[in-house]
């Protein structure tokens, strides 16, 4: 099958006849608006798009696009993902999910699908809070913050998600703010174009659960790196920006390295060209013969 | 001394021993030495015990060797090789014709040992260039007393040593020849010679047999986390994927061992994990998960024994009701244990056609005595037959409305996979409808959530059918009927034979290889017709009994139960059986 040009997706060709079911002004629209503005920039195939998500508000991302989906189970989108592209390297394969799901619950997998940096694309929906499950603290909650299982608040020091993804070696490091769509979908864009394992996390406000963290809050916080002289190149430049937050949030490409190969380019079956999801099946009968006698 | 035993004397089997501390070499000195067995026309059956050390725990590699496959371990050895003082004082009594070791740096007291068994001193010093070859020399010697062609042997140790410098591979064989000639000098009156049917068979693990049967049955993806006793299927295919266009991954935990295999499946290719008890504990979420969104997988269990870390290198058959309930719900899937090492491989076939027609989870459960003993095969069918099921056919219509999950009379709905144009849909682990659209929280929907339900439960019923019947083993008409599971088929057989000998019917025995569905009027139809029955299996609250009575009613009361870790004891098992035949 071709793919259709560029100039002949439209972002509207990504969009499911299934209704999100998000509160409204939930950030989470912005970020499904901007995976099919990507998509479509990219000139996407739907057939060819594997969206993938664990369980939260945001996971139910997929159910809206038109794309293939994979709605997993509570912090697992990664392993999914990584399945999925590993057996069909051909797909375009976006993992989604809430800090929850991806940053609490999934964390194990965060690390080493960053340091693996198989060609995947993760977005996280980052709302400091638990909202599916109506208001709890979650990773990423601010210290201080009274939720409801925090109710004198938040005693634990939140996690820092792009400091830890540099440090664990993702090749590709952004973050978006849901209140400036095209400038998310532009790096989500970019991150699809990646070769290698792709951050960005979304500030996505919380609209029913989380009355710190709103759209005026995150407003007054972020900047562009891009207007601010950043070099996405530099790795020590890129931690010195990560360790802005929780002050200032600096939106934008942080990292993007071209020197790590991506595990496709290693493994020894992929790096051969082999498509497992094209292969033939049945043994041949002289490789069936070799085994044998390897036993003999 | 007499040489050779004379022509006419040939024994039936031969039973070789070798022990010593982890790290001497054992394994390979046991492979190099079945391996000749096999290639000379033997039936072997051989099960290294050993500790879950690097170095220094006792290790223990029984071999039986003989015109007809052995069903499992021996208790007593004619020959053991001891490798250290502590493998002479722990084992030398069970040893009938003797004790064969390194007599430079090692004593045996003939007093100790059986009447008739002596002590086979091996000058190693003189026979080996090197202390590292003595296990090659001892090996030679043992050649002679089984009758082996030491040619065979020369060969084995050709090809084990096949990556070391060209010193090594001709020290081996020169200590070997040696140890060989000075066997023929001095121990011809211990010989036990066998001879075999010149047949050259192959010789495998149960681990093996399932890495080889996953392979013919073209799975494309493995995922896994290192765990004893499963790891071994791990490390054949490892090295192997590439060849035969599969990927493997290992994983940080299980957790993302069966997502990924699930996230493989839903890419569309044949995909299987495999663990233990511990790390399938971690799996059950995902087993559910592979349930619900009607993903094929197949997940291999090497029971070890339980609970908790328990028993790393013990076997034991303790899992069956953790498989049975795995993950939260109601949801079809498909338990199945091999009864051998040749079943193991052709279960692994079935397993694959059985997880893609009925699109759901299929448990194949081991056990570590089943994945790590080896025994000979006389062949194997690699051209396995491949159903991949139902698949959505042709170009859809590109709109959203594929029906996934279309509500079908044995509910199994016709499949697609990414890439595929036209049948665009989302696979979801919250209830769905037939385009898997969510009905969990904001559109409840009870009759589709019912109907959701029918459907997946309703592939059980056609599975059962397609299930390999359940056979009876041995005489139509016995007066003990034994039951039995996995690896403990082997005590079974074992039973059967000794007790049957000279053509008696006093015993048979009914494997049960599908252990859920359950052919439950199959299974009750023999056990109704049975006079008195007994089970045999590895855990303390008799798993497979109770799995029975759940299903048929029948209550098996006689049990031959073990939890020790040790397989079972030959004699000991025979003993329990003309108990039960006389109680």
């Amino acid at each position: 099958m071709t793919s259709p040009s560029p100039a002949a997706v439209k972002a509207e060709d990504f969009r499911s006849e299934t209704k999100p079911d998000w509160c409204p002004s939930c950030g989470n629209f912005g970020v499904l608006n901007a995976v099919e503005k990507a998509c479509a920039a990219l000139g996407l195939a739907n057939k060819d798009v594997l969206c993938v998500s664990g369980i939260g508000c945001s996971s139910n991302l997929p159910g809206f696009l038109k794309a293939y989906g994979l709605h997993g189970i509570h912090g697992r989108a990664l392993p999914l993902a990584t399945g999925a592209k590993l057996a069909n390297p051909a797909l375009t394969v976006i993992a989604v999910g809430g800090d929850g799901d991806g940053y609490g619950i999934g964390m194990g997998h965060f690390i080493h699908a960053m340091r693996r940096n198989l060609n995947l694309t993760y977005l996280v929906m980052n709302n400091e809070i638990y909202g599916l499950t109506t208001g709890q603290a979650s990773p990423t909650t601010m210290k201080g913050t009274m939720t409801k299982s925090t109710p004198e608040g938040c005693i634990e020091n939140p996690i820092n998600p792009i400091a830890l993804a540099l440090a664990a070696g993702a090749s590709f490091v952004a973050r978006a703010f849901c209140g400036d769509i095209a400038h998310m979908a532009s790096l989500v864009t970019q991150a699809i174009e990646h070769k290698g394992f792709s951050l960005v996390d979304c500030l996505s406000p919380c609209v029913t659960f989380n009355k710190v963290n709103t759209y005026p809050w995150f407003r007054q916080r972020v900047y562009k790196l891009e207007d601010s002289g950043h070099d996405a190149s530099n790795f020590s430049a890129a931690m010195t920006r990560a360790m802005e937050s929780p002050g200032r949030f600096p939106i934008g490409v942080f990292y993007r390295s071209s020197g790590i190969r991506a595990y496709e380019d290693l493994d020894s079956t992929l790096s051969r060209g082999t498509t497992p999801a094209a292969a033939k099946l049945s043994l041949s009968g002289k490789a069936s013969e070799a085994i044998k006698e390897s036993f003999r | 001394m007499s040489g050779i035993a004379e022509a006419g004397t040939k024994a039936a089997s031969f039973r070789l021993w070798i022990g010593g501390a982890a790290g001497d070499g054992i394994a390979a000195a046991g492979q190099s030495y079945i391996k000749a067995c096999a290639r000379s026309g033997l039936q072997v059956y051989a099960y290294n015990s050993y500790e879950s050390v690097i170095r220094g725990g006792h290790v223990l590699f029984m071999a039986e060797a003989g015109t007809q496959k052995p069903c499992l371990q021996s208790s007593s050895c004619d020959i053991l090789i001891a490798l250290n003082q502590e493998t002479i004082d722990r084992e030398g009594p069970r040893a009938g014709k003797g004790v064969l070791f390194n007599s430079d740096r090692l004593r045996v007291d003939s007093s100790r040992l059986q009447s008739g068994a002596r002590a086979l001193g091996l000058p190693c010093g003189q026979l080996a260039q090197n202390p590292l070859m003595q296990n090659s020399a001892a090996l030679g010697a043992a050649a002679f007393l089984a009758g082996l062609d030491m040619d065979v042997l020369a060969e084995l140790l050709r090809e084990t040593f096949k990556k070391k410098t060209t010193a090594v591979i001709e020290g081996n064989i020169l200590a070997a020849r040696a140890g060989h000639g000075y066997a023929v000098a001095h121990f011809g009156d211990s010989a036990v010679p066998v001879s075999g049917d010149g047949k050259r068979r192959m010789v495998l693990s149960g681990n093996e047999a399932m890495a080889f049967g996953a392979v013919a049955a073209g799975c494309k993806f493995f995922s896994a986390y290192p765990m004893t006793p499963a790891s071994s299927i791990m490390h054949w295919l490892a090295p192997r994927a590439a060849a035969y266009s599969m990927v493997f991954k290992q994983t940080e935990d299980e957790i993302a061992a069966i997502n990924m295999a699930i996230g493989a499946s839903v890419a569309g290719v044949r995909a299987m994990t495999a663990t233990s008890g511990g790390g399938f504990a971690l799996m059950t979420e995902g087993l559910g998960l592979s349930g619900m969104i009607e993903a094929p997988l197949v997940v291999v269990e090497v029971q070890r024994g339980g609970p908790s870390t328990g028993l790393p290198t013990r076997s034991e058959q303790g899992d069956l009701f953790q498989i049975l309930g795995a993950s939260q719900g109601d949801y079809p899937k498909i338990i199945l244990a091999p009864t051998g090492v040749e079943d193991a491989f052709y279960t692994m076939g079935e397993a694959f056609n059985l997880a893609e027609r009925f699109q759901l989870p299929v448990v194949v459960l081991s056990d570590l005595i089943l994945a790590e003993h080896r025994e000979t095969v006389d062949d194997l069918n690699a051209a396995l037959p491949i159903d991949r099921g139902v698949w959505a056919q042709n170009s859809g219509s590109g709109q959203d409305g594929f029906k996934r999950y279309a509500v079908t009379s044995n509910g199994v709905s016709p499949r697609a996979a990414p890439g595929q144009a036209g049948f665009i849909h989302v696979a979801a682990s919250d209830e769905h409808d037939e385009e898997g659209r969510l009905i969990s929280d904001v559109h409840p929907d009870p009759a589709m959530r019912k109907a959701m339900m029918d459907k997946r439960m309703r592939k059980l019923d056609s599975a059962a059918e397609a299930l390999r019947p359940e056979v009876l083993e041995g005489p139509a008409d016995a007066d003990l009927t034994l039951v039995s599971w996995g690896s403990s088929c082997g005590a079974a057989r074992h039973v059967m034979r000794c007790l049957n000998e000279g053509r008696k019917t006093r015993v048979n025995f009914l494997p049960i290889r599908n252990l859920h569905p359950f052919r439950s009027e199959e299974v009750l139809a023999i056990l109704k017709r049975a006079k008195r029955v007994m089970a045999i299996e590895e855990n303390y609250t008799a798993q497979l009994c109770r799995l029975i009575r759940m299903e048929t009613g029948f209550d098996i009361v006689r049990r031959w139960l073990k939890y020790d870790g040790d397989p079972f004891d030959p004699e000991a098992s025979v003993r329990r059986a003309e108990e039960a035949l006389h109680d």
